[in-house]
C-alpha cells in the first residue's frame, strides 16, 4: 500500500512539474562530458531510469559533439580563437516530457536529410561513424533539426521519461 | 582511468576508458593505430570493463580500426561490453563485422 501512494504522489508530481534551464558554454570537446553530466542532473528530479538516463546523456552528447566539430569545424582549428564559439544548451521539463534544444552559430547544415541518413558523414578522416543523428533519433522520442548553410544549427529532441513505470502499474 | 594498451603476442588490447565520447576518441585512435604500425599486430581487443558510457565516437573508433585491420585478414573484438554498449553497437551493425564476447 505504502508503495502505491508513492508511486501516485509520483506521478502527480511529474504531470504538473515545469522546469528550465540554459547553458552556455565554449565549443570544446572538455565540454561534452560537463553537458550530458549537467543535462541528467536537471533530469534527476524526474527519477529516470537508469536506461532513460543512458540514453538521454548519449543523445547530448552527440548534439554537442556535432556542434563543436561539424557546427565549428573544431578540429581543424583547435583552441586559436574556440572562445568566440559557443554553444547553446536550453533544457525544458514539461510534465514528464524532457525537451533539449542544442544551438550553435556554425557553419550549417546544407542538406539536413542527407546529414541525417545513418553512417553518412562528412568527416570520414577523422573516424566519425556517421551515426549521430541516428543515435539521437534512437535514443529519444523526437528529434527536429532546424539549420542553414551559415546560419547556424538547431537540434530539437523531446524524451517521455517513466515510460517504464507504467508498464508496471498495470501489472 | 586511463586508456591502457598492451600487446599480447599477434593482438593488441586496449583498455577502454570509463567514458569514451570525442574528446578523448581521437587520442585513443592515433596511439591504436601507432601500435599496430610499430607492432605489426594483425588483431585487435577492445576492453569495455570499465566503460560507463560510449557514443558514435565509440563507433567510430572500431571502424576506423576494424578497416585498417581487416584489410590484412585481422579481426576486431569487443569484450567486457555491458548491455548498454552491447546496445549501442548493434544498433550500428557492429555485431557482424566484429566478435562480441562476455
Amino acid at each position: 500500500m505504502e508503495i502505491e501512494k508513492v508511486r501516485q504522489l509520483n506521478s502527480t508530481k511529474r504531470r504538473t512539474m515545469q522546469n528550465e534551464m540554459q547553458l552556455i558554454f565554449n565549443a570544446v570537446s572538455e565540454n561534452e562530458a560537463f553537458a550530458r553530466i549537467a543535462v541528467s542532473a536537471f533530469v534527476m528530479p524526474l527519477n529516470p531510469t537508469l536506461e532513460e538516463l543512458a540514453d538521454i546523456k548519449t543523445a547530448v552528447s552527440e548534439a554537442v559533439t556535432n556542434a563543436i566539430i561539424h557546427g565549428y569545424d573544431g578540429e581543424e582549428k583547435k583552441e586559436l580563437d574556440a572562445s568566440e564559439d559557443k554553444v547553446f544548451l536550453k533544457c525544458t521539463i514539461l510534465g514528464d516530457v524532457l525537451h533539449v534544444e542544442v544551438t550553435d552559430e556554425g557553419k550549417g547544415i546544407e542538406n539536413i536529410k542527407r546529414a541525417m541518413e545513418p553512417l553518412f558523414t562528412t568527416k570520414p578522416e577523422m573516424d566519425r561513424s556517421g551515426m549521430g543523428f541516428a543515435f539521437m533519433e534512437a535514443f529519444m522520442d523526437d528529434l527536429e533539426v532546424i539549420s542553414e548553410p551559415g546560419m547556424g544549427t538547431s537540434v530539437f529532441m523531446k524524451k517521455k521519461l517513466g515510460t517504464s513505470s507504467w508498464i508496471l502499474d498495470e501489472d | 582511468m586511463e586508456t591502457e594498451f598492451k600487446v599480447i603476442d599477434n593482438y593488441l588490447m586496449i583498455k577502454m576508458p570509463e567514458e569514451i565520447d570525442h574528446h578523448n576518441s581521437v587520442y585513443i585512435s592515433k596511439t591504436a593505430d601507432a601500435f599496430i604500425l610499430k607492432e605489426g599486430v594483425g588483431n585487435v581487443v577492445f576492453d569495455f570493463e570499465d566503460t560507463t558510457f560510449m557514443d558514435s565516437s565509440g563507433i567510430g573508433i572500431i571502424i576506423g580500426r576494424y578497416k585498417k585491420i581487416a584489410y590484412f585478414g585481422g579481426k576486431v573484438f569487443a569484450v567486457n561490453a555491458d548491455s548498454r554498449i552491447k546496445k549501442t553497437l548493434m544498433l550500428c551493425g557492429l555485431h557482424k563485422v566484429i566478435e562480441i564476447m562476455e
